[in-house]
């Protein structure tokens, strides 16, 4: 099985996704933003980092990249496609997830370990876990902060697409949001890094199941 | 405007100008004497601690790599060596503290992957004013905001540090970083020009006016004409810095440079001087060729910006090509600047004609200046001034313990660490908040740990001692974690050198730090030094930062202090002689910055750090903690905060209470273990003293029948934010 993981210019998570990605059992696929080419792979992973600096919008510039038009098609197709942090941002900004990711609200860079809940198994990317599931992971960000109208937010709670759930909201987000998913349920985005705790010399693997999950639900559609 | 006016405002002294003359058998132009000028400052040149610095010892079995690079090398096993090294950017952050900070993580990042390494790890080592003064506030916030904003966004972790305040930094605050590179040991560069006929080639960001004078700048005092000079201080684009990280290494990958080199300050005219000088050979800089990114700079500018974000590599004619096609894939500037000769110069041509040409060797050949070491006058009548008698003794310990672990210099450093990205990169084994922090290196049971330390009141009241303490204090922290200290780099932050106190200072801490390294078998390998850290009214406590890197075999074998079971048995190790003078305990609660401070017995503490990490190494320990700032009482208290276990603790030594509770001690490490692992661990203690003061339990700390606190309420105390408001007297906010 081949998880593939977009590297833009100023990423900085790829590596520890790649690394995540084969400890899962997987192997792991670099995909430059500027090649067009998916090179077959059975799953995306959009890392962290801060694509093109930030600048202007964390995500913004990103979301033009070749490799971006590529992602999309293969979103429609139903490949599942994971954002973590900047990867969230920038499926917010390509509007393959809706909503925004506003600062902070401590107006703060933020890297601490937060409490999560798992809304919905109902995704490649949490198919392994236990509806309401605790579990901790690391967060680091400056725009963690989840925004989306009021009748966006109605439609998420409704169709079950929050995805994991802060106990202890560290940014403000609405609806104490740490991830999401669209409503094909196969583009998920979340803010804490799984591939962080995929590793018990770290002192956790709660992460890699995040991970294992998309290899279980790539399996059992092939 | 005369000849004499044109050197000094170049900060070159007359002495230094009929040098220049000598050397070059004529009078140099403008161009040249500003290569002259930046080369020879303080910043480049060590002009006044170069013969101090000799002092150090820098060979080691570890060793690969000692002073005179761009940074240190040690060996780690397994084919594997780190490069590492701090420096300072204090001035910068005095006048513009984000932008400061920010390149200043940025410039010794450039360092370590000049060296051929990928930096995976940054510390930072902070001194400010008291934080009730607003620009002090001001500075600390915007500066612990740049390290981020660079760090975070460069994606090396920030992994730890160390943070102090004291009135001596008032207006000139200390900002050292020091950056971690991992290497295979066998590809590690030196930079050196090799190969007449090679190409110079210059990547990364343009060129621009920011930064010129940075390096002389950097040379003088503070005063109040120094906030005109916000236009020296460079900006900093982390994105460009990410990119050019990852380029460089894709370059030396692919094999495609003889030597590469950062820009630092100085720009241009250092990194190729020091090129062409290590290798023998000339360099010649075609002006025209650089990349600019404004108009009408002329080419005294082009050669000293110190524009950021920018690396010089030597390359073979027949790679040329290609080394511009990587550097395009990552979206970065790149140009031939000019190529390696047989004359020796560095030479500017511009329009094809020679700008101006100096022998590269006499440019890296700045005058030495050595000076009589008089010992200052305030030292006897501080160390003096201290009565015991007269320093009234606690009516509440509960209130004094609140108090000290609410104060700036003693309490939680969670709100500053939070900002920063301490995880990116899954290698970060042990976390900011202990000790030191460990790192480990993937696929292999090896890591290391890192520390920065240095007692600045201590050196104050006793240079030399503190010297020996600051380096003392760093090994004590890398063995309580359970790592093998191997090397230090360093950062002499001081005042004035031409005055006799501050030149004393130096002298005597670089004195203490030698002896230090050379009984605790810990060479200096790189380092920084960075003088004239003073305003009209204030010079900066003497502050040799020292950054200490110590490995482990298995990583898996390490020890935090938080406390992990009830029920353990609390160790303390070594001979627990606590004193008064220059403790924080006096600062704090008498504000009194007096008295003679802790002597640290070389010989007898290394014993005791050497036991306590061959009980963690084998597995027989989990919990150690060092006695250290605050006493003993501050320290149990952070063992027990983190886990939410107790202490009961009853104290030992006869006499004055607060000097057992608060005094401090060279040589003493706290253990925590369970009863079954007591008899083991006394046999790998072999002849080390030990004594049982206690147990680990409930939710309260409890010592002697002085102090008795809930946690939730030393919690409360010490888990402040630093960057909220203070109140005036410094007192506990709770």
């Amino acid at each position: 099985m081949r998880v593939g993981v977009t590297v833009f210019p100023g990423s900085n998570c790829e590596r520890d996704a790649l690394f995540a990605i084969e400890r899962a059992g997987a192997l792991p696929v670099e995909l430059w933003h500027a090649d067009g080419d998916l090179r077959s792979v059975d799953a995306v992973v959009v890392p962290g980092g801060f694509s093109y600096g930030d600048y202007l919008r964390p995500g913004a510039i990103a979301r033009f990249s070749k490799v971006m038009t590529t992602l999309e098609d293969f979103a429609k197709d139903g490949g599942p496609i994971l954002g973590i942090c900047n990867g969230f941002q920038v499926l917010t900004e390509a509007c393959l997830l809706p909503g925004a990711l506003l600062r902070n609200v401590g107006m703060r860079f933020l890297c601490c370990s937060v409490t999560l809940r798992v809304e919905t198994i109902k995704t490649p990317w949490t198919s392994l876990f236990e509806p309401s599931d605790r579990l901790v992971l690391p967060v680091a960000h400056n725009e963690g902060n989840y925004f989306a109208d009021p009748w966006t937010l109605d439609e998420l709670e409704a169709e079950g697409r929050v995805v994991l759930r802060y106990l202890d909201n560290p940014n403000g987000s609405s609806n104490d949001i740490a991830g999401i998913c669209n409503a094909e349920r196969n583009v998920v985005g979340i803010m804490p890094h799984p591939e962080r705790f995929s590793d018990l010399t770290l002192g956790s693997v709660e992460g890699l199941k995040v991970f294992e999950s998309v290899l279980s639900f790539v399996g059992t559609r092939v | 405007m005369s000849i004499q006016e044109v050197y000094s405002s170049l900060g070159l002294s007359d002495l230094e100008y009929d040098r220049i003359l000598e050397l070059m058998g004529r009078v140099p132009n403008y161009l040249e004497l500003v290569m002259f000028s930046v080369m020879w400052s303080e910043h480049c040149g060590y002009k006044n601690s170069r013969p101090l610095l000799k002092r150090f010892p820098n060979k080691g079995a570890r060793i690969l790599q000692g002073p005179g690079e761009n940074a240190g090398v040690i060996e780690v096993g397994k084919g594997w060596a780190l490069v590492f090294k701090m420096e300072s950017h204090n001035h910068p952050s005095a006048v513009e503290p984000y932008e400061g900070a920010a390149t200043g993580v940025g410039g010794i990042i450039r360092d370590v992957l000049a060296m051929g390494a990928r930096p995976i790890a940054l510390l930072d080592s902070l001194r400010f004013g008291p934080l009730e003064e607003e620009r002090n506030l001001y500075l600390f916030r915007e500066v612990v905001r740049g390290i981020g904003g660079y760090g975070n966004a460069i994606g090396v972790p920030t992994v730890g540090g160390e943070v102090e305040f004291a009135a001596a930094y008032s207006g000139n605050p200390l900002v050292n970083a020091m950056c971690i590179g991992l290497v295979r040991a066998e590809d590690f560069l030196q930079a050196c020009a090799v190969g007449e006929g090679n190409l110079v080639v210059l990547f990364g960001a343009k060129t621009g006016r920011d930064g010129i004078h940075g390096a002389t700048f950097a040379s003088d005092e503070l005063t109040d004409e120094s906030e005109k000079k916000r236009p020296n201080v460079q900006v900093g684009d982390p994105f460009a810095g990410k990119m050019l990280v990852e380029c460089s290494l894709d370059l030396l990958k692919k094999n495609l440079l003889v030597s590469l080199q950062d820009l630092g300050a100085a720009g241009i005219t250092s990194s190729a001087s020091e090129m062409a000088a290590k290798g023998g050979v000339g360099i010649e800089i075609d002006i025209g060729k650089v990349p600019l990114r404004e108009m009408g700079m002329k080419p005294w500018e082009i050669v000293i910006s110190e524009s950021q974000e920018r690396m010089l590599a030597i390359v073979k004619p027949t790679d040329a090509e290609e080394v511009l096609r990587v550097v395009e894939r990552f979206e970065l500037g790149a140009a031939v600047i000019g190529r390696v000769t047989g004359h020796g110069d560095l030479r500017i041509l511009h329009e094809g004609e020679v700008s101006g040409s100096v022998p590269a060797r006499y440019l890296a050949d700045a005058p030495v200046y050595e000076r009589e070491v008089v010992a200052p006058e305030y030292l006897e009548e501080v160390q003096k001034r201290l009565d015991l008698e007269k320093v009234s003794r606690p009516q509440d310990y509960n209130a004094v313990l609140l108090r000290m672990l609410a104060h700036p210099n003693l309490c939680s450093r969670r709100s500053i660490f939070e900002q920063y990205d301490h995880q990116v990169g899954t290698n970060t084994v042990i976390l900011p908040g202990a000790d030191a922090a460990v790192i480990r290196i993937k696929g292999t049971a090896l890591g290391f740990a890192v520390t920065t330390d240095c007692r600045g009141r201590h050196c104050y009241l006793d240079p030399r001692g503190g010297g020996v303490a600051s380096v003392a204090e760093a090994y004590r922290n890398l063995s309580c974690v359970g790592a093998e200290p191997v090397a230090v780099t360093d950062c002499l932050n001081f005042g004035s050198p031409e005055k006799a106190g501050p030149y004393y200072q130096l002298a005597a801490c670089i004195e203490g730090m030698a002896e230090a390294c050379e009984a605790l078998g810990t060479p200096v390998v790189s380092g920084n030094v960075s003088l004239y850290n003073e305003t009209e009214e204030e010079t900066v406590y003497p502050t040799p930062t020292v950054g200490m890197v110590g490995v482990f075999e298995d990583v898996g074998c390490r020890a935090t202090p938080s406390i992990k079971r009830g029920g353990d048995e609390i160790l303390l190790i070594g001979n627990f002689r606590p004193v008064l003078g220059g403790s924080e305990y006096l600062e704090i609660v008498h504000g009194s910055v007096t008295g003679t401070p802790l002597r640290t017995d070389l010989a007898a503490e290394k014993e005791v750090y050497d036991a306590v990490r061959r009980a963690i190494s084998a597995g027989v320990v989990d919990t150690a903690h060092d006695l250290s700032g605050g006493g003993l009482a501050v320290a149990l208290a952070e063992m027990a905060l983190p886990g939410g276990i107790g202490v009961e603790a009853r104290l030992l030594p006869e006499g004055r209470q607060d000097v057992a509770l608060f005094g401090e001690v060279g040589g003493c490490v706290l253990l925590a273990v369970p009863e079954e692992k007591l008899g083991e661990l006394k046999m790998l203690l072999e002849e080390v003293h030990y004594t049982r003061i206690g147990y680990t339990g409930g939710n309260r700390l409890k010592l002697s029948r002085l102090v008795d606190l809930e946690l939730s309420e030393l919690g409360k105390a010490y888990e402040r934010d630093l960057f909220e408001r203070h109140a005036p007297e410094g007192g506990y906010l709770g």
